[in-house]
């Protein structure tokens, strides 16, 4: 029999506040365990949390970029729960009234487009982290009270490779919003999958499993891969899935059993009395709504129709904002747009690959970029003279005309000095004129390089080509 | 109003990892059921058309800035802390 894939994801972006959700300790990764706490965060007796103005914004930031609607009227639950990373055995959560309702992400894979339906977005704190040692627990607050926002999709996913690409699109409309790092190394994106499996044809679900421990977007895709294989040997068998959650394991590939889902679930939600309700009005959502900057989609778009660029090359070019942001500050600069777009993906994309670092960490700029398309353009430089330029302006920067200027890299396009250079190459390869006459094509490629050399690589090579083929006539 | 049992008093002290008597459990079950008693007279009140609220207090959009102010001295929390090692706190393992 075969089965239809049914994948449903939670995922946990933490949003890059200055300080947590409720307290006003600040909220950044990597401090020395335990600096960045307050009384709040430690649930010391009498404490009351006051809400933190820009986790609403940027959770509305978020939400609207997802296509949500805003709930107008929020409020904070209690969500119980007994574990040493939260002191108050309770996380601040919305579970009645989230922020965003509601909204989509328009995935494609193979070619073909999908729109994956969001269920909501909610709001709520982070809680510590803990390591384990023998017998006993270490327990670090610095991560306590970190806003952080839940995505919850519909069950709208039909294979681990949708799942791949709802993850990689999620996570380049977050990072244009600029509300996450959104860096699963670093904790600021974390995604669990709820897996289920079906005969084709088959209306309503199955029992499903929740699958932890994914940390990167390609565990994601294998762990799905794998739990569906087993939900199907295990019905196959004549067996029955049950509630379960599941960690998949990095080293073997497998998924594990962390425990059976039941009665035992019972988070006793209540209303957080400690928290004021939260409501938000029209000018307060188009606030929001106005600091969203131009998302991957609307880019793509406006790069296939008003540069033409093929919708591959568009795509390439807004995977990351910072990309995107370069390439449009190129074209504003003055660059031809398809030039600039090849010298991104192409060298630009290969020396970021090579060196492992971005763009901001080069001396390149739209600036210094777009004066040497513009060189290229209007051939007072070949590519090939191009490629070292660009070397030259990738790791000392500068102004591409002077550099060309002072190396002497100008291409010669003027007639008469091609001619002598061609006139030379012909009086010192007599034999390559023969072959040439004997219909061997190939010597006028030689040729053609004895004139570059000749011009120390400057010669325009389409005159070079024009001129030596009139003059090779001529002999 | 069904009786609060012992069962139940096990049921919410599993979730806090809390080890009681019988006799705390019989003690607690009692109080726990006066407590309930005394909340489930708030159903004879009629509410009818009245929208449902979630805090007795009239004020909404209590908030602050984004700003960092407050912090916690970590030797000063440590100070409340029986054992902890590298500037964390030690608790027993709850797996």
């Amino acid at each position: 029999m075969n089965f239809e894939t049914i994948v449903g994801l939670e995922v946990h972006v933490e949003l890059k506040t200055d300080t947590k959700i409720f307290s006003p300790a600040p909220a950044h990764f990597g401090a020395e365990p335990n600096t960045n706490i307050n009384i709040t965060d430690l649930a010391y007796p009498g404490v009351l949390p006051v809400l933190n103005t820009r986790a609403i914004d940027y959770g509305m930031k978020a939400a609207l970029a997802l296509n949500c609607e805003i709930s107008r009227e929020q409020h904070f639950d209690r969500k119980h729960y007994f574990y040493p990373d939260n002191p108050k055995a309770y996380q601040i959560t919305q579970d009645e009234r989230p922020i965003g309702v509601g909204g989509y992400v328009d995935i494609e894979v193979d070619g073909v487009k999908k729109r994956i339906r969001l269920h909501h977005i909610h709001l709520e704190e982070d809680a510590g982290k803990l390591t384990h040692g023998p017998g006993y627990s270490l327990v670090d607050l610095n991560r306590q009270g970190t806003p952080l926002i839940e995505i919850v999709t519909e069950a709208d996913i039909r294979s681990a490779d949708e799942a791949y690409a709802f993850l990689e699109k999620l996570k380049a409309i977050i990072q244009y919003t600029g509300v996450s790092d959104v860096r699963m190394e670093e904790g600021s994106l974390r995604c669990d999958a709820n897996i289920s499996i079906r005969p084709y044809g088959q209306e309503g679900f199955n029992t499903k499993t929740e699958l932890k421990n994914l940390n990167s977007f390609n565990f994601v895709r294998r762990g799905i891969e794998r739990e569906v294989q087993r939900q199907i040997e295990v019905v196959t068998a004549g067996g029955e899935i049950q509630s379960e959650t599941r960690r998949y394991d990095e080293a073997t590939g497998e998924t594990t059993l962390m425990r059976i889902k039941g009665s035992a679930d019972d988070y006793r939600f209540i209303n957080d009395p400690d928290l004021a309700e939260v409501h938000v009005d029209e000018e307060w959502i188009e606030r929001v709504r106005a600091e969203i900057p131009e998302l991957p989609d609307a880019r793509q778009q406006r790069y296939v129709e008003e540069y033409d660029l093929p919708a591959y090359d568009a795509m390439v070019l807004t995977l990351t904002k910072e990309m995107s942001d370069f390439f449009d500050a190129t074209v504003k600069a003055g660059a031809d747009p398809k030039l600039a777009s090849n010298w991104l993906m192409g060298d630009v994309s290969a020396y970021l690959n090579k060196e492992q670092i971005e763009l901001h960490d080069t001396k390149l700029t739209p600036e210094n970029l777009a004066s040497m398309v513009k060189l290229i353009s209007d051939g007072t430089i070949s590519s090939k003279i191009a490629k070292k330029v660009f070397q030259e302006l990738v790791t000392n920067g500068g102004d591409a005309n002077k550099i060309v200027k002072e190396k002497g890299m100008i291409q010669i396009s003027d007639p008469e000095q091609l001619l002598a250079f061609v006139t030379e190459a012909l009086d010192n390869n007599e034999q390559s004129i023969i072959d040439f006459k004997e219909g061997k094509n190939r010597a006028v490629g030689f040729l053609v390089g004895q004139v570059m050399k000749l011009s120390k690589g400057q010669a325009n090579p389409q005159l070079v080509n024009k001129i030596l083929m009139e003059e090779i006539q001529k002999r | 109003m069904s009786n609060f049992t012992k069962e139940d008093v096990q049921y919410f002290a599993d979730f806090a990892r809390l080890a009681l008597t019988e006799e705390e459990k019989a003690a607690y079950a009692e109080q726990l059921q006066q407590m309930v008693e005394l909340t489930a007279k708030l159903k004879d009140v009629n509410t009818e058309g009245v929208a449902p609220m979630t805090h007795p207090l009239h004020r909404v959009n209590v908030l602050r800035e984004d700003k960092p102010a407050d912090l916690l001295d970590r030797e000063e929390m440590l100070k409340n802390v029986p054992e902890h090692e590298d500037g964390m706190i030690q608790v027993p393992n709850t797996f």
